[in-house]
């Protein structure tokens, strides 16, 4: 099949960019979305013209590296699928294609469909972990966990930090990330000591990025090709509100004899 | 023969081996150790966990990776789940035979000791793993939960679900990110290391391109890490993530650090088989299906029924029948080649007839779509996604494909390369899996590497060298930059006619005919006449488009692909003086009369570490003679 591309391309951070049209000539429907753009990208290079940077690695839908919009949509039309796993059995012959990268203010575009998520990274640095240092760890069944919360937890865990979230988002909110990591730590027994500083830090972390803030529109959840769902948004809510009513950074540290 | 391979085991019983050697090594006193730095390169679960434990201890890190955030590491698509020998299951498990299994499932050509020690600090990945929040599976009593992987007869394998490798890689990430945040780390996200920087016989630092500015520097350090992972793209088609390169152990191995065992590749035999020309990359279905799932392809050949037409008395389920102990949970590599012998007589299914089914409708029968879905789901969906079938209704079609890498850097017990300072940990070292790696130990050997084995040795060799005296001035870092530089230009300046994926296509189709599966000395006669064609053509005929001066994905990729096209080539020679057959490496020269792989154990139970000799000069070989006191040497038998 044909497909008509219409693809953002941008040289770097600080120039401008434009809409280019393409035609993707023998389109077969077994291809993935990015074996597509491969194919056209070979023909760019023989040509003597560049090709379309986009981010990649996996191509299995669990590193997170790829993401841009297709139609106005993060990761394209299939819900729970993230753009590398995408196949074009889901398109017509003669569709017509706008992609564009990710847009929010916290995710300056790279090069064309790319763009920097340093600030997820710089968000869990924040507090998105439980701080045990290597080799203290008691023995795993020391602890035992309700498979339930287990479960919970490992549902919020399976973000894959793509970003897909903020780009659907109206606000550009980094809510539904942040969220996530708040639930996967807070579902467990494990992440009960830092659970307080945690909500704050992430949070305060997520503001300084200049993520927007969350107003339920609910868009985050609708395109997530993990499927991480919006009752994590309100755990993050609980959690924060109850640690800004409560917490305080550590008291005076006392001296040892 | 001119590299001093002294691999430092310790002596005394193999139990106590690492305790002792523990003992005997120096330690850097707390307030010295900020004084020292280390470059860890590569952030998966070797490097990110070495990373966040050297940090913690209170050295100065520095960790770069190619990707945009270290949590994007490969070792994230790991699935099926990861190997301890904690014995929960009360199944009969152990330290000893966890250390058993994996000797004999490597078929003879790993180092006893080190095995021994991973098997003994396994359990100990568990514990850190839970106490940093990884949401292992669980039992409703809120006990950990098990699996059985192939190779073995006990349950010993812990999973998240089928994202297991994400959620270790998390755990590691997110102990990475509280360092960076400490000011502990310093982190540099696409960062490419392009080269190594010996000074005096020491490593001593790193040339690496900022990828999106293009800037090529020299970084210095007191020891640097390799943690860079395997060389299995150099098949073009394999389950590694399309950036997964074999370039920073390459360019050590060309600066003196021995290259052990490079033919050494594993073919996983559950793949989604590939659907057309162009094919980027195969995708994994986890060996835990095997759990589960029945391996089969009609009893005659050409028939092109649908599955469900097919009777149960016309199928084969070959596994089943050839190896009755194990079945469908055989090795990686018997079970691969027993998947390409049943496509070789024509009883392939699918279009191309390179395809198995591997069929889950009777533990859906058995067990309930829902349990079913509980345990694999997600691998379900990644099927349906990639072939539009939906596997809950139709039995799965798979392929072997290009997988990991046990070859790779030879270390020594310390996990020291040849050169002194330059550690190397996970799929870039060959250290613990010999010729065939057991499914859910590549995530216990990284994490192993990186947590508990490399805060020990590396202090131990830090102890013994004064912190600092080399810095970016030095006139090695100049030299090397330099040459760094010449070559990205080289690259630029070409201007031919193909692309870099064309070339690396083509490389990867002749290693896989000649060097897959099944190796002869005359497809690898072969293989060692064409690989330098293809080489000479690259260097003459490659495109590379744009310029060095900011992001340029495919200089990025041609530096790679010039890397692997010398890599290729010492990979097939390797294949090619082991005349006997072992674990993953199949020489057809070599097999009893049944098939199965048949060692020399007289003239090659030895770790081959290949030496560089210089531009168009062949490496040399250097031998590490292998001894089995614990484990004795016999033929695999999974009958």
């Amino acid at each position: 099949m044909k497909i008509t591309l219409h693809i953002w391309r941008q040289k770097d951070a600080k120039s401008a960019g434009r809409m280019v049209r393409y035609d993707a000539q023998d389109v077969n429907e077994h291809m993935s979305f990015l074996e597509m753009l491969d194919v056209l990208n070979q023909r760019l290079i023989k040509q003597g013209d560049e090709p379309v940077a986009f981010e990649h690695d996996c191509r299995e839908g669990i590193c997170g590296c790829c993401g841009f919009m297709i139609n106005g949509v993060p990761h394209g039309p299939m819900r729970g699928t993230t753009v590398c796993q995408l196949h074009m059995r889901h398109f017509s012959d003669g569709d017509e294609l706008w992609l564009e990268p990710f847009r929010a203010a916290a995710f300056p575009v790279v090069k064309d469909l790319m763009v920097d998520r340093s600030a997820f990274d710089r968000i869990i640095a924040a507090g998105g972990y439980v701080a045990v240092n290597t080799g203290s760890a008691q023995d795993g069944n020391a602890i035992p966990i309700e498979k339930q919360c287990a479960e919970m937890s490992m549902d919020a865990a399976a973000c894959i930090g793509c970003g897909a979230c903020v780009a659907a988002c109206p606000n550009a909110s980094a809510m539904l990330f942040t969220a996530a990591k708040i639930s996967h730590l807070g579902r467990l027994p494990q992440g009960q000591p830092e659970r307080d500083r945690r909500a704050l830090r992430m949070l305060a972390q997520m503001q300084d990025e200049v993520f927007g803030a969350c107003t339920n529109y609910g868009e985050c959840e609708a395109v997530c090709p993990k499927n991480i769902t919006l009752e994590n948004i309100a755990r993050l809510n609980q959690d924060y509100l109850r640690a800004a009513l409560t917490y305080r950074e550590e008291a005076t540290a006392g001296g040892g004899a | 023969m001119s590299l001093t391979l002294d691999a430092r085991i310790p002596s005394g019983p193999i139990e106590t081996k690492w305790d002792q050697a523990k003992f005997e090594m120096k330690l850097v006193n707390p307030s010295n150790k900020r004084k020292y730095s280390i470059i860890v390169v590569g952030t998966g679960l070797a490097g990110g966990s070495a990373a966040a434990s050297l940090a913690e201890l209170g050295y100065n890190v520095e960790a770069y990776c190619y990707q945009d955030s270290p949590r994007r590491a490969h070792s994230i698509a790991a699935q099926g789940g990861i190997n301890a020998a904690k014995n929960y299951q009360n199944d009969g498990d152990s330290v000893q035979r966890l250390f058993y299994d994996t000797v004999k499932g490597g078929d003879f050509r790993a180092r006893e000791a080190n095995v021994h020690r991973l098997a003994e600090v396994s359990v100990n990945i568990i514990d850190q793993c839970v106490a940093q929040g990884v949401p292992f599976a669980r039992e409703y009593g809120g006990l950990l939960a098990n699996r059985s992987f192939g190779g073995a007869q006990v349950s010993r394998t812990f999973y998240a679900r089928g994202q297991t490798g994400q959620q270790l890689l998390l755990g590691a990430y997110q102990a990475l990110e509280r360092q960076i945040d400490a000011g502990r780390v310093k982190m540099y996200s696409r960062h490419e290391m392009l080269d190594l920087i010996v000074v005096d016989g020491r490593a001593r630092g790193i040339v690496v391109r900022d990828m999106l500015t293009g800037e090529i520097d020299a970084r210095v350090a007191d020891a640097v890490i390799l943690a860079t992972g395997g060389y299995g793209n150099v098949f073009y088609l394999s389950t590694n993530a399309k950036g997964c390169n074999a370039t920073a152990i390459w360019r050590a191995y060309k600066r003196g650090a021995g290259f052990a065992n490079p033919c050494f590749t594993q073919i996983h035999p559950t793949c989604i088989p590939v659907s057309g020309e162009y094919q980027s990359k195969l995708t994994l279905m986890s060996e835990s299906l095997r759990n589960d799932g029945r391996i089969w392809v009609p009893l005659k050949g050409g028939d092109t029924r649908s599955p469900d037409q097919i009777p149960e008395n016309e199928r084969d389920y070959y596994l089943e029948r050839m190896y009755p102990a194990f079945g469908n949970l055989s090795p990686r590599d018997i079970s691969s080649r027993a998947a390409k012998r049943v496509c070789d007589e024509g009883r392939g299914v699918g279009t191309s007839g390179r395809g198995v089914y591997l069929d889950l409708a009777e533990a859906i029968g058995r067990l309930g779509q829902n349990t079913i879905a509980e345990r694999y789901g997600n691998l379900f969906e990644i099927y349906e996604r990639i072939t539009g079938e939906d596997p809950y209704k139709v039995p799965m079609r798979i392929y072997p494909a290009s997988h990991y890498t046990m070859g790779g850097l030879w270390v020594d017990y310390h996990l020291m390369s040849t050169i002194p300072g330059l550690f190397v940990l996970g799929e870039a070292n060959f250290s613990d899996h010999g010729a065939n790696r057991l499914g859910a130990s590549a995530l216990m050997q990284g994490l192993a590497d990186g947590y508990f084995v490399i805060p020990y040795t590396l202090g131990h060799f830090l102890a013994q060298v004064k912190p600092g005296g080399v810095d970016e001035t030095h006139p090695e870092c100049v030299e090397v930059k330099r040459q760094v530089e010449q070559r990205t230009k080289g690259f630029l300046a070409m201007k031919g006619q193909k692309t870099v994926d064309e070339i690396h296509r083509e490389l990867g189709l002749v290693v896989w005919d000649e060097c897959g599966m099944g190796r002869n000395a005359q497809g690898l006669d072969l293989a060692l006449q064409r690989i330098p064609e293809i080489r000479e053509e690259f260097w003459h005929n490659v495109r590379v488009p744009g310029s060095g001066d900011d992001l340029n994905q495919e200089l990025e990729k041609a530096g790679r692909v010039a890397d692997f096209l010398e890599l290729a080539e010492l990979l097939v020679r390797d294949a090619r003086v082991r005349e006997e057959s072992c674990g993953a490496h199949f020489r057809e020269e070599y097999q009893t009369a049944d098939g199965e792989a048949l060692r020399d154990d007289k003239n090659f139970c030895h770790a081959a570490v290949w030496e560089y000799t210089g531009e168009n000069s062949a490496p040399a070989l250097n031998k590490e003679p292998l001894t089995f006191e614990n484990v004795h040497l016999q033929q695999r038998n999974y009958k």
